[in-house]
């Protein structure tokens, strides 16, 4: 399966599952979707569970909310992360505060799914990876799979989740993996392990990262596309790099992190997303305070730059495999 | 600059700011505001198409005449009984405003607003909707809780933050939130209670309920995009959904001017949207009565929803932080035409031989009694800053279901830290 299959599927075992889980976004009905993440769910499950809705973000997640609150379950698209910004309010001051307002009386069991990420010629609206937003709002959690098969496992986790979720999906790995090597023939997700989606429903719980390749000599952190570029990275340049893939930002697996970099004594952290106040400053501060005396070199952030997403010099501003692999020289020199 | 000078002939733009008619220390006329007469304003059948009734949205449905006498084809002919109650909720809801207002300057809490003047808004709304129907309120809608005899005492608790606070201290005073009352969870900022109401609308119609929402906002917050937003999915998907704009002219210091009240009314936004709009006399409960009654109605009868600008006037201050002699002539309030809700009820009631001067003195007094009881009740559970509030580790509680690590480790920390304060 592709990631979008796998989330497609996600969405089908639990409206199947589940009577009160509806999805709703700008064209997920009769179109089902643009990147088809809801494609032939509304023909299966009737209109009134899955609703094209009109344009207006700050609509679709105030109007989840209220439907949360009813007792439903909904799914709603935000079709770029670039155009959730009309929805923060609704997000921040809204869903994530509702449960802890009213003492537990009200809550919203929303989830907020998203195509996010850069890599695909997008430029400043198509690309941005706003994660770090969400990240620094209390009552909200932050979840960006990797591979089809954390996409739907995950999903699922979400979708049953009573608190609001931001669900991040990596567009640029919608259809295949990408191992950062723009100038390749694209590849497509058959054949691939993590490809491999098992039918029906499973979950993988929130808060708990995975460990995509074992080592000993550095520990890095990442999420989403960067899993790909920076696994195809540490294979070229054959250091034994521990690759851990966060899944769940927050709440963050730090058992698994603090693990880690106690045993490799080096921490690298990557991210698409721009550098100052990005996630990896929150990640790069916890390994400080909790591993300050196994670290062996200061802690590496590799991660977009600080301006906005450019479209004619995006592999300039990607992080790509030549400063990952710089990076990575780096922190085994120190 | 060439183009500039070709231009010098041109008379130059202006910008238009919008301004109050009076501001302090000016005498105040509001004969320019349009009174129609009480039968002046049709009412259509609940199933009417909104294309066929956008006169209502630049009328004024009214029910009270200039004798206190109800007439007109809105009369909604409440019996006696329903009207009494009614006017002892509005005068409770007035008096839990006085002794609320005066415990703040008391220091016993931190922040309160009234609704005076306003009472009909809220509490003729309430009459005319099922308890069930889920309200999403702004905060000058307390009247909401009292017509659904909410206890007081509950109120206060959160007004003062103690330890009985079911919201365990966690909200600003008025911020009630009642699951059992149907009364959602109220929000500091504003009109985001719109297309929430339209949802949870939406989610009763998908689940072929039979409940309908009804959603308060100020005049002010309709300039927010919520609200657009609200109207918009209301409209789409024809949401069993009230959506009252109480008009009460300020926004804080700012005049309805500057919600684009100069140019026309804000019922006739529902026009633009397609949908119902009533435009009604705020200050007459019969009125809110029956408009709100015609609303539930078709939303009930899944015909759609209904917007209802309620005119009516602020009649104190937006809250125990505002001054309103700073922006606005004093006048105001007593020049009103529309006059005072609890009044105007009082003088019907009066007029049909139910009531009389006596027996709402009597209980003036009996409500402020009682309120006074309530508060007395209240306070044995703390006032804000009196020791008697929630235990520390609420502080962490209802951020998620369950707490993560983190919050976990912070609420350690804090122990620490009252262990080292003494706390």
């Amino acid at each position: 399966m592709t990631m979008v299959q796998a989330i497609n599927d996600a969405l089908d075992v639990m409206m199947g599952r589940n009577a009160d889980v509806v999805v709703m976004g700008e064209d997920v009905g009769f179109f089902g979707g643009v990147f088809r993440a809801t494609a032939g769910l509304q023909k299966k499950y009737g209109k009134t569970r899955v609703f094209d809705t009109p344009i207006t973000e700050c609509g679709i997640v105030g109007v989840a909310v209220g439907m949360g609150v009813y007792g439903l379950r909904p799914v709603a698209e935000i079709q770029f992360a670039d155009y959730i910004y009309p929805a923060l309010d609704q997000l921040v001051s809204e869903a994530a505060r509702l449960r802890y307002r009213s003492a537990g009386e009200f809550t919203a069991p929303i989830t907020v799914r998203s195509p996010f990420g850069g890599g695909i010629f997008g430029g400043q609206t198509h690309s941005q990876s706003p994660e770090g937003i969400f990240t620094h709002v209390s009552g909200i959690k932050t979840v960006i799979p990797s591979t089809p098969h954390d996409a739907k496992g995950l999903l699922i986790a979400a979708i049953e989740d009573n608190d609001p979720v931001i669900f991040f999906e990596p567009k640029r790995i919608y259809n295949g993996p990408f191992d950062g090597h723009y100038d390749r023939p694209a590849r497509n997700w058959a054949g691939h392990p993590d490809a491999e989606v098992p039918e029906g429903y499973y979950r993988i719980d929130l808060g708990k990262a995975r460990i995509v390749r074992e080592g000993e000599a550095l520990t890095i952190l990442c999420y989403g596309t960067m899993v790909h570029v920076v696994a195809n990275t540490v294979a070229e340049l054959g250091v034994d790099a521990e690759i851990i893939d966060l899944r769940t930002l927050v709440p963050l697996d730090i058992d698994a992190v603090e693990a880690s970099v106690k045993k490799t004594g080096r921490c690298m952290i990557v991210h698409e997303a721009t550098r100052t106040s990005g996630f990896g400053a929150e990640l790069s501060a916890v390994v400080q305070e909790r591993c300050f005396y196994h670290l062996e070199a200061p802690i590496e952030r590799v991660t977009g730059f600080d301006t906005p997403y450019p479209h004619s010099l995006e592999w300039a501003y990607f992080p790509g495999p030549i400063r990952i692999g710089e990076s990575i020289k780096k922190i085994l020199k120190d | 600059m060439a183009q500039h000078r070709d231009k010098r002939n041109l008379p130059p733009l202006s910008l238009h700011v919008p301004e109050p008619h009076f501001r302090p220390g000016d005498e105040v006329d509001f004969s320019d505001i349009g009174i129609p007469q009480v039968d002046a304003t049709r009412r259509p059948d609940e199933a009417a198409a909104p294309a066929d009734m956008r006169d209502l949205a630049y009328g004024l449905v009214r029910v009270l005449d200039e004798e206190h006498r109800a007439t007109g084809p809105w009369d909604p002919r409440l019996d006696g009984d329903t009207l009494l109650k009614m006017l002892r909720a509005m005068a409770l809801t007035r008096a839990f405003d006085e002794r609320m207002f005066r415990a703040q300057r008391q220091g016993k809490t931190s922040f309160y607003m009234k609704c005076t003047g306003e009472e009909a808004v809220s509490i003729a709304a309430a009459f005319a909707l099922h308890r069930d129907d889920m309200c999403f309120p702004s905060y000058r809608q307390q009247g909401l809780l009292i017509a659904r005899d909410w206890p007081l005492v509950d109120m206060m608790n959160q007004i003062y933050s103690n330890r009985a606070d079911r919201l365990q201290g966690k909200q600003l005073p008025i911020m009630y939130s009642s699951k059992e009352a149907s009364f959602f969870s109220i929000s500091g900022n504003l009109a985001t209670q719109c297309p929430q109401a339209v949802g949870w609308a939406m989610a009763s119609a998908a689940k072929g309920d039979t409940r309908i929402a009804a959603v308060w906002c100020g005049e002010g917050s309709t300039a927010e995009g919520d609200f657009h937003s609200a109207c918009t999915f209301a409209s789409v998907y024809r949401a069993p959904v009230i959506l009252n704009v109480v008009n009460n002219q300020w926004a804080i210091s700012s005049f309805s001017g500057f919600a684009g009240a100069e140019a026309t009314t804000f019922a006739a936004r529902a026009v633009g949207y397609g949908i119902a709009g009533l435009r009604v006399d705020g200050n007459d409960p019969l009125a809110v009565y029956a408009a709100t009654k015609w609303a539930t109605d078709r939303a009930r009868a899944n015909i759609g929803p209904t917007l209802i600008e309620h005119f009516t006037y602020r009649a104190e201050g937006h809250s125990t932080s505002d001054d309103p002699s700073q922006y606005r002539s004093v006048m105001e309030s007593s020049k009103w035409p529309l006059g005072d809700p609890i009044a105007r009820l009082k003088r019907h009631l009066i007029g049909l031989g139910l009531w009389d001067k006596e027996r709402h003195a009597a209980m003036d007094l009996e409500v402020a009694e009682y309120v006074k009881s309530c508060a007395k009740e209240a306070e044995k559970n703390g006032i804000l800053g009196h020791g008697l509030h929630q235990p520390l580790e609420t502080l962490f509680e209802g951020v998620y279901e369950e707490m993560p690590w983190h919050l976990r480790e912070q609420r350690e920390q804090m122990f620490q830290e009252a262990k080292a304060a003494r706390l």
